[in-house]
């Protein structure tokens, strides 16, 4: 009989990746420019995630998938009328910083407390899932601290495919260097994953699942506690935007070749 | 030639097995979330709770809770693809009493005005006899005139322009402030990113609204992962989808206009935010207004925003009857203006994108009730054309109707025709947004014959306050499109016309760079910053993408008419180039490239034989789009 798991998904907000980002230092040190106007989208590595988790859940009746997000409540409010229309989850948020500029071992603390927090939680049934990078923590080790602090030892990172065995116990892809997998075989749970990008395409918008998931996200949002400032500690001692990928020059009366061979050498120079 | 309806390009393309397609119910469905809708939710939500929680008036979906709220909105996020602008905020601040602007993103009290004209520098605007004797004029007594750079200040503006003691927004950045406050209300439920398809009409009600399908190719058929658009049933369906949505032109085709209303009047708005450069000392707040340039007929603005931001712009209207006419091009000359480039240059763009506006005002009002139906906003006829003003009454057609609304559910009364008409219509009839519509009524007429008649019109309709008016020409089709022939005749001889079209042809290229160089208008100077391509505008600024999985949404209907089409204006006015040439002379369209903006609609020159006024074109529902919140 397959186990009903407690999935518990992390995953923050970023800028929708379509944005142009600039980091500029503000009062509170290094920041995006504008960036409480740019629109955000889930972390495209938690929304993996997320959809992976709601599809372990329905095939496992009993289960229940929470996202746990910490980010500026008033945009975590706006991603979710996108989000809540994919799955069904149950929304546990955190009023905070969700920028680039944070601390890991800070912002892992305040998820895992959440984790903690959540009635009911049940060690022997938790999975905690999670994006293995992040479009804006670039660190990557936001979520292997949150399993630290929860304690969970089985810890899966870029993983592409989770098999549910019939005794309980799973298959995890992971992904290694080389095009490769690595396969690992677990007892059970609980474990934390970290996804890369898994199998599943995204979800089509489904209103019926928005209605029912908005009946519980507007009163979570309400309720959202201010996680702690994430700052503290912390000296940045520079930042900047990786190498420009992208150059505009105006020629012309110039013979197509000529152009596309100083492309060549553009891109043979590393660009 | 004889067309037949049923042979034009399906208009329901994807069709789900019976039993397949989802049904919900909520007492009221709202389509499209711009400022009307946002008006109508946040005086709704207002009136849906007591102060202690309880409900203060009852739905029939969830018998003893408050009514059941959804609005659907097309765009990928609340606040996509609208415009910058300012505001009397008349209508904003009877919602928000204590409204501070320092609350929302981008907004700035209006601190000055300036209304400009706008030599030609370059020569190559087309001018009437009597608008050069103005030039000439001008610039006879610069030097005692309030001239520089090529413009004149106006000296007095008429008090019907003024904006005084109002606000200027990012449309976007407001509609995301308003959508967080209705959103916590926990009342209503908003969803972006979902189209809708249509209204769901049985006899003569509209019955709640189906949305769009997914998981189908670009014409429409099922895929793998195909989701029928659910059917959202509700007992009142409030429209604000704007000028070209599907679900207000559903109902215009399907309910007809009133007796003697026509939709013939439009622009297309073109805008960008800049950064401005460091020298540019303009102050938050300050509004320009420009006429003049690049052609007599565009009209041009640039509001200040705080943080040394510029929304600009320029609005080609439908009378500027040119075969080749080109937001985008004229845009960039339009910056690079003397007077515009003086504080512009050196700035960067930050975000761009293009709407339509309806402009035909009341005379362009649909039947703003029916049956389980109530329009409100743009769509419904309420923009201003004399004060140039949408948004505020927008709001306030939206605010009107949720009091109606309430009005109707506190006494239990029915979403009928009727009970709208005395409540919803009623008190639109007898506000100023009303009052104010009938005094704009002719203003603009008298720019059919004309920009010098029209902007004489405009004074005098402005300042008699509506008593008196040019009249100009009234007909119950669009005017005949703008030939190339009689366009460029004394400019362009016959044969180098032609040869220009078929190098055109060949080359698969619009024609407006190639006739406006030929006419004079020099190539744009690019600097990669402001001065960007049309598709870099499009990526940089728009951020424009398309999501997988829905069919397109701009359709030929009958191609055969598109290739016998000499005037192909879809193509030159296609604000992201979405339309492109194709073979055989048939446009082709690329959804991931279009903003939505509707443009190709109401330049399409083929009116269908069967449908009088109705283009080749059919816009439906679309998602994706424009991709920034600060327009």
């Amino acid at each position: 009989m397959p186990i009903a798991y407690q999935i518990v998904v992390c995953g923050g907000i970023v800028p929708d990746p379509l944005q142009t980002l600039e980091p500029v230092t503000g009062p509170g040190g290094p920041a995006l420019k504008n960036e409480m106007l740019l629109p955000a989208v889930l972390d495209p590595w938690a929304s993996h995630a997320l959809y992976e988790a709601a599809h372990l859940a329905r095939g496992c009746p009993g289960s229940k998938v929470w996202l746990v997000s910490l980010a500026p409540k008033a945009k975590l409010q706006q991603v979710m009328m996108t989000v809540a229309q994919k799955v069904p989850f149950e929304l546990i948020a955190l009023d905070g910083s969700a920028s680039a500029f944070t601390e890991p071992q800070e912002t892992a603390t305040a998820l895992a407390d959440a984790i903690r927090a959540i009635p009911g939680l049940d060690h022997a049934r938790l999975l905690v899932f999670g994006g293995w990078e992040s479009a804006s923590r670039g660190a990557g080790i936001t979520l292997q601290l949150v399993g630290e602090r929860l304690g969970l030892l089985d810890q899966f990172q870029g993983v592409d495919q989770l098999i549910i065995g019939p005794d309980g116990s799973f298959e995890v892809l992971e992904r290694i260097e080389g095009g490769v997998h690595q396969v690992s075989r677990c007892a059970g749970p609980p474990a934390l994953l970290g996804w890369a990008t898994g199998t599943l395409p995204e979800p089509r918008n489904n209103p019926q699942v928005g209605m029912a998931n908005m009946r519980t996200i507007m009163p979570a949002l309400q309720r959202a506690k201010s996680a702690p400032p994430v700052q503290a500690g912390v000296v940045f001692e520079s930042v900047s935007l990786p190498a420009q990928q992208r150059a505009t020059r105006v020629v012309q009366n110039r013979p197509v070749e000529e152009i596309a061979q100083e492309i060549v050498q553009w891109l043979a120079s590393g660009g | 030639m004889p067309l037949d309806p049923a042979a034009a390009t399906s208009l329901d393309p994807a069709t789900a097995p019976a039993g397949q397609r989802a049904e919900m119910s909520v007492d009221i469905v709202c389509v499209g979330f711009g400022p009307a809708m946002g008006g109508f939710l946040t005086t709704l939500s207002r009136g849906l709770i007591q102060p202690d929680g309880t409900p203060a008036v009852t739905g029939a979906t969830l018998p003893g809770a408050p009514p059941q709220v959804v609005c659907y909105e097309r765009a990928d996020d609340l606040g996509f693809g609208v415009s910058g602008l300012v505001t009397r905020a008349r209508g904003l601040r009877a919602t928000f009493p204590d409204l501070d602007s320092a609350q929302i993103p981008m907004a700035a009290p209006v601190r000055s005005e300036k209304v400009l004209y706008l030599l030609d520098p370059i020569g190559a605007s087309r001018r009437s006899f009597a608008l050069r004797c103005v030039d000439e004029a001008i610039r006879a007594f610069r030097r005692v005139l309030p001239c520089a750079d090529e413009a004149l200040e106006l000296p007095w503006t008429p008090e019907f322009l003024h904006k005084r003691g109002g606000l200027v927004l990012s449309l976007g950045q407001f509609m995301q402030w308003v959508g967080a406050q209705v959103q916590s209300s926990g009342t209503v439920q908003l969803w972006p990113a979902t189209p809708v398809s249509e209204a769901l009409i049985e006899g003569d009600r509209v019955a709640g609204v189906r949305l769009l399908d997914q998981g189908v190719d670009r014409q429409g058929r099922p895929g793998p992962d195909f989701l029928p658009g659910m059917d959202v049933r509700a007992g009142l369906t409030v429209v604000g989808d704007g000028p070209v949505g599907p679900i207000g032109r559903q109902l215009d085709e399907r309910f007809g206009l009133p007796a003697g209303h026509v939709q013939h009047e439009w622009a297309v708005g073109m805008k960008m935010v800049v950064d401005l450069p460091e020298h540019c000392d303009l102050e938050p707040g300050t509004v320009w207004h420009t006429i003049g340039f690049p052609e007599p007929e565009i009209f041009g603005f640039l509001y200040v925003h705080p943080n040394r931001v510029a929304s600009l712009g320029i609005f080609v209207p439908s009378w500027f009857e040119s075969p080749v006419r080109t937001a985008y091009r004229y845009l960039q000359h339009w910056m690079l203006h003397p007077r515009l480039w003086r504080v512009l240059q050196g700035g960067r763009l930050r975000s761009w994108g293009a709407k339509t506006i309806g402009e035909s005002g009341r005379r362009g009002e649909p039947q703003l009730v029916g049956n389980g139906f109530a329009r409100i906003g743009e769509g419904s006829g309420s923009t201003n054309v004399l004060t140039g003003s949408g948004v505020d009454e927008a709001w306030t057609t939206g605010t009107q109707l949720a009091e109606a609304v309430l009005e109707l559910l506190r006494a239990g009364k029915a979403f009928t025709s009727e009970n709208l008409s005395a409540t919803y219509v009623e008190r639109r009839r007898a506000s100023w947004v009303e009052h104010e519509a009938r005094v704009a009524e002719h203003a603009r007429d008298g720019f059919q014959r004309g920009v010098l008649t029209g902007l004489v019109g405009m004074a005098l309709t402005g300042l008699s306050g509506g008593r008196l008016s040019l009249p100009g020409r009234r007909a119950s089709v669009p005017p005949p499109s703008p030939r190339l022939e009689s366009y460029y005749a004394g400019k362009i001889g016959a044969a180098e016309l032609e040869r220009l079209r078929q190098d055109c042809l060949t080359r698969q290229t619009p024609l407006h760079d190639a006739f406006m160089e030929r006419c004079g208008w020099p190539a744009i100077p690019f600097d990669g910053k402001l001065l960007v391509s049309n598709q870099d505008a499009l990526l940089l600024g728009g951020k424009v993408q398309a999501p997988p999985g829905y069919a397109d949404h701009v359709v030929f209907l009958y191609p055969e008419l598109c290739t016998e089409c000499g005037a192909r204006l879809c193509l030159e006015v296609c604000s992201g180039q979405a339309i492109a040439a194709g073979k055989n002379g048939l446009p082709e369209f690329d959804r991931e490239k279009c903003v939505h903006c509707g443009a190709c609609v109401w330049n399409c020159t083929r009116s269908l034989p069967y449908g009088p006024g109705r283009a080749n074109i059919a816009l439906r529902a679309g998602a994706g789009g424009l991709h920034s919140a600060e327009n």
